[in-house]
């Protein structure tokens, strides 16, 4: 199936395309997930694709990027071969559960550990759907805010697929739950994967969703990851995205925190072609924490907006946010954090922070705080910093014989790095520092076998 | 070694050297003296390789190569040591890091076979045993919150780990106690030997009680108005620099 653009309203095109694919979108998923397309998809046609012109979309407009055309895999249909045929990840020092995604739908050959905690569901966001209606009559599209954003709405209404992660009361999966999406299509493609995490009381789950594109088409990513955190919960998030320059990825998260809870989410956006972060954290009880993270390292054309909203709804809490960008060539950026402090929020306390490194004078960065403070007794800070790599510390660096490139690597590096030691699990923080030292040294196409580089076929693709 | 001659550098188009003539042979120590803003530390830095100056007139040879056409991270590998006067804090590049990337690219320069890491860190151990630095340090990011007095070792330090041909040591007694300025001193003698050579900058003469100049010049507007033994420090000691200052007006 696949739709162009026409004369027609550009909403329209997401409109019909809905009503002529309801039967296949429906197919998969339980009629709780059915029942809230209608809804979604009237939600975004009020709003229709946001442009300049919405105040939360004001650094990036999406008309141009949805006015492309792309086929979609309503169906499951496009990706047939086996996983290792175009895909070997062989370096796992990390020790980690793995699943995969392929075009937003989960991989029906992945094998999970035997030895998972009893309880604990990892698996297709379809399937549990229909095996476990209740779960999702509880969390599904709870969290998600439809109507703040009709990105948002869109995959509500299109949602079929994506991967479900359930842990019990009381239980702690140690390993990190590694998710790997993969982008393959022989056209280009546009996909909308739905994912729900529900962490019980006292549980604990790390999470890492990896980001690729395989081909050198044209992707369009529209996901949605809703993650309930319940009482004393510990969730972690990290979204690394490496996408080649033909992918645009919008990517929504949301959080909703119960009392003395702790969520973290990190996205490192490592390079992409117009990526889109919107992260969401409902503290909704007393005592949450929330650490709200991200590294964006970009060059040539690319463009990383970071929206960022944390609601502080009740009293004590704390939240602590610091994104990071390094900006090359002539990337464009925009980060903008707003932060609700409500009339009941007393005793919070909240930190953000956004610091960024201009390379070149045609690189951009929009930077944008958004403080909403309606209670009295509270304890907020923010911060922007601009700037470009200190010319002292070169030369520094330089008298001791350090090569001008050398020193520039490891100035930026250190630039980065405040960023990366936020991650809290030790193994992958590791594994995220040579990642980002790979990044910087320019390797990381190359050896890790960006599509556009043309290594797909070498079977030396790493994830991590 | 170092031949220095009628260098003329500016900055936004204010001449600070104006006309520097200096040779210094190997085993030599040279001590460089004048009141402040006189432009000892530009002729360091402009010797070491900073961008932020223009030398409008002038060479500098360094073993015969002309030192001005190198970048600044050649120089270094050629031998050349700059102890900074305000040595940089570096958040985030660690001091083992650091080292480890200078030494090795130094070694590369001179086609040595680059330090495995046991070897490297037996050289740190090695080296910082003899500035008495604390290990602590050498764990931390570059200059990081260190106290003067600290990061005046650390620049000793990384002089024991390159193991420069010549030394340009920069107010390097500045902000120390007399126990640190010992131990810097110790180092800078211990390194010393008949192959390589010292230019102490310094404002007072108490540095020169430890490391014994062999000439002494004072540099006053850009230029080395006086140069003698290492008796004319203890006259400068003794009058101060407004006799020179007198003397030398424009
Ligand atoms: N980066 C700079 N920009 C402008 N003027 C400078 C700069 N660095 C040094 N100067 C000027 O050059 C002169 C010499 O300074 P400096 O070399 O630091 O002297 P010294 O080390 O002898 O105290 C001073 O007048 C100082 O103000
Ligand atoms: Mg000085």
């Amino acid at each position: 199936m696949s739709i162009t653009g026409t004369e027609i309203k550009l909403e329209q095109k997401y409109t019909s395309l809905f009503n002529d694919s309801k039967t296949s979108l429906d197919k998969v998923v339980s009629e709780n997930v059915s029942s809230q397309r209608d809804k979604a998809i009237q939600l975004f046609e009020e709003k229709g694709i946001p442009n300049k012109k919405v105040e939360h979309y004001k650094y990036t407009n999406m008309v141009p990027l949805f006015e492309e055309s792309y086929n979609v895999d309503f169906e499951h249909e496009v990706f047939k071969k086996n996983l290792s045929e175009v895909f070997n990840c062989n370096v796992h020092d990390l020790e980690a559960t793995t699943i995969y995604l392929i075009n937003g739908w989960y991989y029906r050959k992945n094998q999970l550990p035997e030895t998972l905690p009893e309880g604990v569901l990892i698996g297709s966001f379809a399937e549990f759907s229909k095996s476990h209606p209740e779960l999702f009559e509880k969390h599904y599209n709870q969290y998600a805010k439809n109507d703040e954003d009709s990105l948002v709405a869109l995959n509500t209404a299109f949602a079929q697929d994506g991967f479900f992660i359930y842990i019990p009361k009381g239980v702690v999966i140690e390993k990190p739950i590694q998710i790997v999406n993969i982008m393959h299509s022989e056209q280009d493609l546009m996909a909308f994967p739905r994912n729900l995490v529900v962490i019980e009381e006292n549980a604990q789950a790390k999470i890492l969703l990896c980001e690729h594109t395989l081909s050198e088409n044209k992707f369009l990513l529209n996901g949605v990851t809703e993650a309930y955190v319940d009482k004393n919960a510990v969730f972690d998030i990290y979204n690394i995205q490496n996408q080649h320059n033909l992918t645009t990825n919008v990517s929504s998260v949301f959080v909703k925190q119960k009392q003395h809870s702790s969520a973290l989410t990190h996205n490192l956006t490592l390079h992409t072609g117009v990526t889109r972060n919107n992260i969401y954290i409902d503290m909704d009880d007393e005592h949450c924490e929330s650490h709200v993270y991200g590294l964006f390292i970009s060059d040539k054309n690319q463009h990383v907006d970071n929206f960022s909203f944390i609601d502080h709804a009740k009293p004590n809490c704390y939240s602590e946010e610091l994104f990071k960008g390094v900006l090359d060539d002539a990337a464009t950026a925009a980060f903008a954090g707003k932060i609700m402090v409500r009339p009941d929020a007393q005793k919070t306390n909240a930190f953000q922070r956004n610091d960024n490194l201009l390379l070149t004078e045609n690189a951009k960065i929009n930077t944008k705080p958004m403080l909403e403070i309606y209670a009295d007794d509270v304890k907020c800070s923010h911060g922007a910093t601009v700037g470009q790599l200190d010319e002292k510390a070169m030369f520094y660096l330089r008298s001791r014989g350090i090569s001008k490139e050398e020193s520039r690597i490891l100035l930026m590096y250190a630039f980065a790095y405040e960023a990366v030691e936020k991650i809290r699990v030790p193994a992958l923080r590791e594994q995220i520092r040579d990642l980002v030292e790979h990044v910087f040294r320019g390797e990381l196409n190359k050896c890790h076998s960006c599509a556009l580089c043309g290594q797909e076929s070498n079977g030396g693709y790493s994830c991590m | 070694m170092l031949e220095i001659k009628d260098l003329h550098a500016k900055i936004d188009d204010k001449e600070i050297l104006r006309g520097i003539n200096l040779t210094v042979k190997p085993g030599e120590v040279h001590a460089i003296m004048g009141p402040n803003g006189s432009g000892k530390s530009t002729l360091s830095s402009v010797l070491a390789g900073s961008e932020a100056f223009e030398v409008s007139e002038g060479s500098a040879s360094f073993y015969g190569k002309n030192l001005l056409d190198m970048p600044a991270e050649d120089r270094a590998r050629e031998g050349l040591f700059y102890s900074f006067q305000y040595p940089v804090e570096i958040p985030g590049v660690s001091m083992v890091n650091f080292m480890r990337t200078a030494v090795n690219e130094q070694r590369k320069y001179n086609n040595e076979k680059p330090y495995s890491a046991s070897e490297f860190l037996k050289l740190m151990r090695e080296k910082k045993k003899l500035v008495e630095i604390d290990s602590n340090l050498t764990n931390r990011s570059v200059n990081e919150g260190f106290s003067g007095g600290e990061k005046k070792k650390n620049e000793i330090f990384q002089m024991a780990m390159l193991q420069p041909k010549v030394s340009i040591l920069d107010e390097t007694d500045s902000g120390l106690d007399i126990d640190a300025l010992r131990i810097v001193a110790n180092g800078v003698n211990k390194l010393k030997n008949e192959n390589n050579a010292t230019i102490v900058i310094t404002h007072y003469q108490r540095l020169l009680d430890y490391i014994v100049p062999d000439y002494v010049h004072v540099l006053y507007k850009g230029r080395i108005v006086m140069s003698a033994g290492k008796e004319l420090a203890y006259e400068l000691e003794e009058k101060g620099y407004d006799w020179i200052k007198k003397q030398f007006e424009d």
